[in-house]
Order: structure tokens, then sequence, then C-alpha cells
């Protein structure tokens, strides 16, 4: 079947896997940022149980697999009597995951901000919080953006993995398309382009856009 | 020796040499001055083959370096003509360029195995014979990140210098090292000047080091030679206007 | 809530689970070794090749860098044989996994490459080097070493996407585990258990790659 009848009679499907995906990615990624923003400041912290907290949380989620998480948290969770939907646990899975992938960058961006920021800081007398929210984390955001621009297109493609526990997204609906009419290539290859043109098409020009605008802010630009 | 003819280059619309007629003899020691900017680093350059001309030729020992005859003309040289041409020049660098993998010793004998197809045996006692004369050989089998800049430039020296060129050159040496450490590669450059026949280029801001070992000194300028001749002449009784600028504006830094 | 953990269940699974394991190991290898020559591929054809060639293979890598992974192993297995050619699940896991990490590792050789300052390059001229030489006695031994935690990361970044090799019926610890839960009823045990597994194989891995970063700058005496 040629590509474009392909489009013209799947394109509802295609549509709303894509929206499903959409949707996953950015919820996912507000979780793995809050949790990326608490995790990271807190491997910082003086307390050693606090530190000791988030490093065990960094390891455990990055030492074993996404789709181990996935599917321990669908399927092992409601044991333990909390059991979400489907649609919920996928991108609480994504997220935690990314999360404490995300927890290192903050971290390493906050320790690059130089030593005497901290210390004129203190010399005014701020207190940690207001010393972290108002000097230190918009300089860290800015060291810490790029690598962030690559984090969000691998949380992208870990949505994909949400098709597994039957959430309805594009990858779902790429392996329906595949399994009810055998067009592989049309299926699979509409759906890789998609990814790629919502990887390199949206998230990496607002990453940029977004790098500008703190640039900006900073007066760097 | 060394002969630039009617040599241009240029990165893009910016032309860094201009027409440069050039001659180097046989055992002269040459040094270059000039503000930054002015070209005198990118000849060193050229002449090492790390950069290629626009347009003109340089010969030297008498044969075209960047291009090869061909049936009656000039065309651009290919690696092998080069890497020919290459043995008979060598180069020191302000960023010394050290291999840091490899001890001082090491870096001396790199070349000399590898390229020049020496055994190890000979490599090594050319090394050492050369690590003396530049009083590093206590460091041999120190590696370059345990060494201070003015031991590294010194071992640079004796690495260039196992290669046995003809030509040497030397790109601002002492222009990355800590004051009083620039002494000890100066000397060695004395050293050269004095005991051995080697024909010299060489880029350098001290005036008065240029003043007392060369033979001639070329003042650049905006990509050309704007005044040269004997150390005596050029900073005793210089000619032209932008070189008595040049060398009052020097003196007022010291 | 039943959340009682089953030791029985969990010495009759574990006989089952250590040869899945030895699966998840074995696909991880090879598809490391792919990727390992594949990436060198990529990353030299983009330094070397000509101007219409490097596009393409820039393009390529960032297509594949961009895409799910899941997806390319779904492509390739069952796309493969519309051309033709009839993969195994192995195979065509292998290919799309191997593929998927040789961009990336193009990407750390890259960096490592890049990463050796110029006047290196300048000082192989200066002493007349051949290219050959050049690569291989001094650039390549210096770009390694910013490029081992790059390549240690892939490494057990590789082992932890293997279990995506399951979705096209690779043997592997996931698949072992999914077939267990659906043959007890009980997800519990195994799919912790799994967790557990690749906790203990990631986390000394990546230990170990620290130390060899640490010997290797020793060895070289940077």
């Amino acid at each position: 079947m040629p590509i474009w009848e392909f489009l013209q009679r799947y394109s509802s499907v295609v549509m709303h896997g894509t929206w499903v995906t959409c949707l996953q990615f950015l919820l996912a990624a507000l979780v793995a940022v809050s949790i990326a923003l608490v995790i990271g400041i807190g491997k910082l912290s003086a307390n050693p149980l606090i530190r000791g907290a988030c490093v065990v949380y960094i390891e455990l989620f990055r030492g074993t697999s996404l789709l181990v998480q996935l599917y321990w948290i669908f399927f092992v969770l409601p044991l333990f009597g909390i059991t979400l939907p489907n649609f919920t646990a996928g991108f609480i899975s994504v997220g935690l995951n990314y999360g404490a992938y995300g927890a290192e960058l903050v971290r390493g961006a906050i320790q690059a901000v130089p030593r005497g920021q901290w210390e004129a800081a203190t010399a005014l007398s701020m207190s940690p919080f207001a010393r972290m929210r108002r000097i230190i984390l918009p300089q860290a955001i800015a060291i810490m953006l790029p690598p962030w621009g690559n984090l969000l297109i691998e949380l992208l493609k870990g949505t994909a993995l949400v098709s597994l526990i039957s959430v309805t997204d594009l990858m779902f609906q790429a392996k329906q398309i595949n399994a009810s009419t055998y067009l592989s290539a049309q299926a699979f290859g509409t759906a890789l382009i998609i990814y790629y043109l919502f990887a390199r098409g949206l998230i990496t020009p607002s990453m940029r856009w977004a790098e500008h605008a703190v640039a900006r802010r900073l007066g760097r630009s | 020796m060394v002969r630039f003819m009617n040599v241009n280059k240029s990165y893009g619309k910016l032309n860094v040499i201009e027409q440069l007629n050039f001659d180097v003899a046989e055992g002269e020691m040459v040094s270059i001055i000039g503000p930054s900017g002015s070209g005198k680093t990118t000849v060193l350059r050229t002449l090492m083959t790390l950069e290629t001309i626009n347009d003109g030729v340089i010969y030297v020992e008498g044969k075209p370096l960047t291009h090869m005859a061909k049936g009656g003309a000039l065309v651009p040289a290919d690696e092998r003509y080069l890497r020919r041409m290459r043995t008979s020049i060598g180069m020191c660098f302000q960023s010394f360029n050290l291999f840091p993998h490899m001890t001082a010793l090491q870096n001396c004998m790199e070349g000399p195995v590898q390229v020049l197809g020496l055994s190890k045996k000979e490599a090594r006692e050319r090394s050492e014979e050369l690590l003396h004369m530049v009083g590093m050989i206590d460091k041999r089998d120190q590696h370059p990140s345990r060494l201070s800049g003015g031991q590294q430039q010194r071992v640079a020296i004796a690495r260039a210098l196992a290669m046995r060129p003809k030509v040497m050159l030397f790109d601002e040496v002492t222009s990355a090292l800590d004051p009083e450490v620039i002494g000890e590669v100066t000397n060695v450059i004395r050293k050269l000047v004095t005991e051995h026949n080697l024909t010299m280029l060489m880029v350098t801001h001290q005036m008065g080091f240029a003043r007392d070992i060369s033979d001639r000194v070329c003042f650049f300028f905006g990509g050309k030679i704007e005044e040269q001749g004997t150390p005596s002449e050029l900073f005793g009784n210089p000619q032209r206007e932008r070189t008595k600028q040049f060398l009052s504006a020097v003196k007022e830094a010291i | 809530m039943n959340f009682e953990w089953s030791w029985t269940l969990t010495w009759e699974i574990m006989p089952r689970l250590l040869w899945a394991t030895a699966n998840t190991l074995l696909a991880a290898g090879a598809g490391y070794a792919i990727a390992l020559v594949g990436g060198l591929i990529f990353a030299l054809a983009q330094r070397a090749a000509l101007g219409p060639v490097r596009w393409a293979v820039r393009e390529f890598v960032e297509f594949i860098r961009s895409t799910p992974l899941v997806l390319q192993i779904f492509f390739v297995f069952y796309v493969a044989p519309q051309f033709g050619m009839q993969l195994s699940p192995w195979t065509s896991g292998l290919l799309a996994i191997g593929l998927h990490y040789s961009a990336y590792l193009s990407e750390v050789y890259r960096g490592g490459l890049e990463a050796v300052p110029r006047g290196q390059w300048e000082a192989c001229r200066a002493i007349n080097m051949s290219a050959r030489d050049t690569y291989f006695r001094i650039i390549i031994p210096q770009a390694l070493v910013p490029a081992v935690p790059g390549m240690g990361n892939y490494l057990v970044g590789i082992l932890k996407d293997t279990p995506m090799l399951s979705v096209i019926g690779v043997m592997e610890l996931m698949h072992a585990a999914n077939s267990i839960g659906s043959e007890h009823y009980r997800y519990l045990e195994p799919f912790t258990l799994v967790g557990l597994i690749f906790f203990l194989i990631s986390l000394p891995t990546a230990g170990l790659i620290k130390l060899l970063e640490r010997r290797l700058r020793l060895g070289l005496g940077l």
C-alpha cells in the first residue's frame, strides 16, 4: 500500500497515538524535573540521612532497568494496595526513572556554580533557602539546560515503553496497525519519523530557545 | 636555504601574508618581530606545512616545498612529497605540544624510531645526547605532566633536534613561560647558535634576546616585511615610522 | 494485601532466572561488540568521508539517537522479512540494539578525538609522522582516556536496555520473569528478583569502569 493511502486510512489512529505520547511526555517530564530538583539538591544536603536517601534513590533507579521498574509499578505495586491505572503508572515510572538521571545533572550544575557565589551570598547573610533560590539555582539552570535537552529526548524515547502496559500511545498504535494489516514498514516507519520530528523539531528547538532565554536573563547575550 | 617567493596567505578576506619575498641563508639566525596579527607566526606555520599557502612558492634547499615538478609545471605536492620535504625542517611551539603519554626520552625517540627508522638503540643514544645538551638528562623518565614549562620546552627542543633538521623554527617558545625560567630555554637556543651551524627562524617577543643572537632581524607588519637588517641597524637606527613606534612601545612596556 | 514473599517460589524459579541472566549478559556483550565496531565506523566516516557521505552519516546517527530503541527493534524484526531477510529474534534484536548503541558510541569516539589538542597533531606533523602513526601512536591513546567513562556508561546502558528484546521473544531475564509471572500468577518475586539481578550486575560494572579509567590514566602517565 502506498504511504499516502496508508496515512489517509490510519491518520486518526496515528494522531490519537501521537497525542497520548505527547501527554505521557509532558507528564513524565514534569515528574522527572520535580524529582530531579528535590533529589539533586538533597544529595548535597549536610544531613547524612537525607544525603544517603537521595543516593539510594539515584542508584536504585539508575541501577535497574526502566522496563523492570515499569512492570514492577504496574504489576507488583497493587499487591501493596497501590493500584495505578496504566496511563498513570506509565508516566510516573518514566518520570521516576529519568528523574534519577536528572538529579545528577542538577547536582553537577549546582556544584559547578563558582564557590565565590556561595560565599558572596553568605556574606550578604542570606538564608540557605534564599541563597539557593535567588543566587545559585538561576546560575545552575543555565549550566544544566544543554544536558537536559538530551535527557528529555531520552525521556521521550522512554515513553515508548508504556505501550507494553497497553497505554495507547504512538508505539502501541503502530503495533496494533502492524498486527492487523502486516504493513510493518509503513506502520513502524511512520512512528519512527513522528518520534524523530517530535525530538528534533520540537524538543531540541524549545530547549535552544530556553537556553537563550536563560542566558538573556543572566545578561549573557 | 629557505626562500619565499610572492607568497600569499589569507583566511577568507583577511590577508595574513601578502606578496612575501624572503630569503634565509644557510646557517643564518633570523628573528621575526612585530605586533600580534602581523603574520609572523604564519610564516613559520606555512614553512612547517601546518598551513597551506594560497599563492606563490616556498623553496627549501632550492626545491619547492608545497609543489612538485610534474611535466614541466609545478603542481600541488602530494603527501609523499611533503613528507620527504618536511624531514629537513623542525619546529618548537609556544605550547610545547609534548606527547603527554610518553616520557621525555620516549618523546625524543618517537620520531627517530617511527619516522627515520632508526633502531631503538641508536635513537636512545641520540636522544640522550640531546637531552644532556639541553640539561634534561636527569628527567628523561618523567612524563611531561611532571615537568615545569621551561623543562618541557627544553625537551621539545631536543625532540625537534633528534630529527636532525637543517632548518629549525622557534614559534614564540618563551611566551608561555614564567619569567624566571625563560633563561633556561634561551640559553639552550644560544648554545645552538654558537655551537651548531643550523639555519634558524625565530618568532619572538623578547627584543633583547633577538638583538643578542640574531644575524638578522625582520620587522613584520600587516603580512609584509616592513623593515629588516642586522640587530644593530634595526634596533639602533630604525628607518621606518612603524618600526620606531613598535620599538618604543615595547621599550615602554619594559 | 498479599505481599508476603514466597521463598519456596524464589528457590523454584531461581535456576530459570539465572539461565536467563546468562542470555541477558550474552545479548549485552554481543550488542556492545557490534556497537564498538559500528561506532568506530560512524565516527571515522564523519571525519574522513566526503561532504555528502559525512552529512548522511551525521543525519543517520541523529535519527537513531532520537527514536525509541523498542520501536527500532520492532522495525528490524518485522520489516526485514519484507525485504526477504528472515531474521531470528536474536539476530534482529542484536542488530537493532547494536546499531542503536553504535550511534551513541560514535559520539563518544568523536568527543574523545576532539578532546586531543590541535598542538598534538601539529607536533606529529613537525616530526614528520605518517598519518597512521599519528592516529595509532599519539592521538588514539590520548583520545581513549576521555572516552572510557562514556564507553562504560553505554556498556551499563546496553545491559539495562536488553529487557526490550523480550518484546520480540528473546529469552532474556524480562522474558523469563514475564512467563514465570503468568504461569504462577505471581509477579512480586520474579519482577523483584529481576530488578535485584540488574542492580547486582550494573553497580559493580560501573565501579569497575571507574577503576579502569584510573588505571588507564596512570598507565599513560597523564
